[in-house]
């Protein structure tokens, strides 16, 4: 149904789970529309040393939050909030291997780090 | 491995008896049922056969069936050509539907409202079954057709048809029925049903896709929706799709004389699969009314999880169910069937429908009641929705 990239991702989501006491955490998408999903940050020295995720929906919305947070492990925060939506696509074989109508799916991965990220900055240090 | 087919709902093999009959009507007897000569005239027999055949399943008069290409053409025909006719004639401009019908009854009554008829939804409430009394009191003098279905595609729900045309005819409102999930499971005698149309699609039954019939009792209104050809008594132009019909004929009456037996045999399947996964799958809701449903159908929701997610898992085990999540509808809209029975908004994605057939055994259950609930676990663990203990 989905191509093989998109499947392991899928079967063996990498970073998922939840952090205690994370540094910064953002939700994106509601439950109302099928598709949330919650990101868990552990920020050392202005970079991403640990990134959890937790997703619920559909094949492609589990894939593209497990490689949005391959993505961002180890980077600094600026280079984080880079990350854009063909970024994540792109991991998963482009455009052309995901179905139109779930491109929202990988812009709901983008939005959960930029607010985990929004999240660690407005907390008291 | 084989696969584990539980989505008869969706479609159904075509029987080997059936093929068997249809065969010969590709190639050795590939006559047009409308030419004069022998090869013309075998077809044409082949396809009155089928009519009767139709016509016995029915408790109709052969005349009163007309071959088409599915159910989606005629309910689209029936709907649209009565609708439009008694406009004409009498100035009618109300429809009575339900909120539950299929899609191509649905948007079939959307687009005449485009035209300017008034058409009520009725509700079906929790379980998933339109009230007499709702329809009743929709029904007015401006109203020429009522059309509700006999069973629920997506939940299996069975709609009181005798007694809700019987209430159209006190009023002299015309009803249809959209039967195509009904015809494996339940008495679809047209007298005893009271109906003035029923649709059928033979992909249902163990028949061929892409042919279907409309059953219309004599005198109703009809008019041709598609032009061209003198076929099936002026009213459906187009050269007849003879193995197809004799396919139609041979399932249909198959399903005839086997329907008791499928029956039997789709109920102790569906029990035990209710049954297992109820006792196995904490916060799991069944969908739609236990009792007034299709003996083949097993329709849940399971909260905290999407129903893609879980309908690609299975497949992976290879087994084959579908769901009602809005992911795999390509309109980002969850299932209209499932919202209707008030299912809450953020269960609604989590819905899988399980409909067994005649080839399925006790072991493809049991295999499902074993790889469903690890799947669920995994799912829940990843859920930022689900409780603690799930994680």
């Amino acid at each position: 149904m989905y191509n093989k990239q998109i499947m392991d991702h899928f079967q063996n989501p990498r970073n998922q789970g939840s952090l205690e006491r994370p540094d910064g955490e953002g939700e994106a998408g509601n439950p109302v529309c099928g598709d949330m999903m919650h990101i868990y940050l552990r920020v050392k020295d202005n970079k991403i040393t640990d990134i959890k995720f937790q997703t619920l929906g559909c094949g492609v919305a589990i894939a593209t939050s497990s490689v949005l947070t391959t993505l961002a492990k180890g980077k600094t925060l600026e280079e984080a909030a880079k990350i854009t939506k063909m970024d994540i696509i792109n991991q998963l074989g482009g455009k052309d291997q995901i179905p139109p109508q779930k491109f929202h799916c990988s812009i709901i991965a983008e939005e959960a780090l930029g607010k985990a990220i929004a999240d660690y900055r407005q907390k008291p240090k | 491995m084989k696969t584990i087919y539980l989505d008869h709902a969706a479609t159904t093999p075509v029987d080997s008896r059936v093929l068997k009959k249809m065969l010969p009507y590709f190639q050795d007897q590939f006559g047009n049922a409308s030419s004069v000569h022998r090869l013309g005239q075998e077809a044409s027999q082949a396809v009155e056969g089928a009519r009767e055949q139709a016509a016995g399943f029915l408790g109709a008069k052969p005349e009163e069936i007309i071959f088409n290409s599915g159910a989606t053409e005629g309910n689209n025909t029936v709907i649209k050509t009565v609708a439009r006719l008694l406009k004409k004639q009498k100035g009618l401009n109300h429809l009575i539907t339900s909120a539950i019908e299929h899609h191509c009854v649905l948007e079939t009554m959307q687009s005449l409202e485009k035209e300017g008829f008034k058409v009520t939804y009725l509700p079906v409430g929790q379980q998933g079954i339109v009230s007499p009394e709702d329809f009743r009191q929709a029904l007015t003098p401006q109203t020429s057709l009522a059309s509700i279905m006999y069973a629920n595609n997506e939940i299996g729900t069975i709609q009181p048809i005798a007694e809700l045309a019987r209430l159209a005819k006190e009023r002299r409102v015309l009803f249809h029925t959209d039967a195509v999930q009904a015809a494996n499971y339940l008495d679809c005698r047209v007298n005893q049903l009271g109906v003035d149309y029923l649709t059928l699609s033979a992909h249902k039954f163990y028949g061929p896709k892409g042919v279907g019939l409309i059953y219309r009792r004599t005198g109703a209104p009809l008019t041709p929706y598609l032009h061209g050809g003198a076929q099936e008594n002026h009213l459906r132009a187009g050269t007849l799709n003879v193995p197809g019909i004799v396919g139609l004929g041979e399932a249909i009456a198959l399903t005839r004389s086997e329907q008791a037996q499928r029956s039997k045999q789709a109920g102790r399947l569906s029990t035990r699969l209710r049954v297992g996964l109820t006792e196995k799958i904490p916060d799991l809701l069944i969908n739609g009314d236990t009792k007034r449903r299709l003996p083949n159908n097993v329709n849940i929701t399971i909260k905290y999880v999407e129903g893609e997610s879980l309908l690609i898992s299975l497949d992976l085990k290879q087994i084959a169910v579908s769901t009602g999540s809005a992911c795999s509808s390509g309109s980002l809209q969850p299932s209209h069937v499932i919202l209707a029975l008030g299912v809450p908004k953020e269960f609604s994605h989590g819905s899988l429908r399980f409909t067994v057939g005649q080839d399925n055994t006790l072991d493809d259950i049991e295999t499902v009641i074993k790889d469903l609930p690890p799947i669920v676990s995994r799912l829940r663990k990843m859920s930022p929705t689900a409780p603690a203990k799930y994680h």
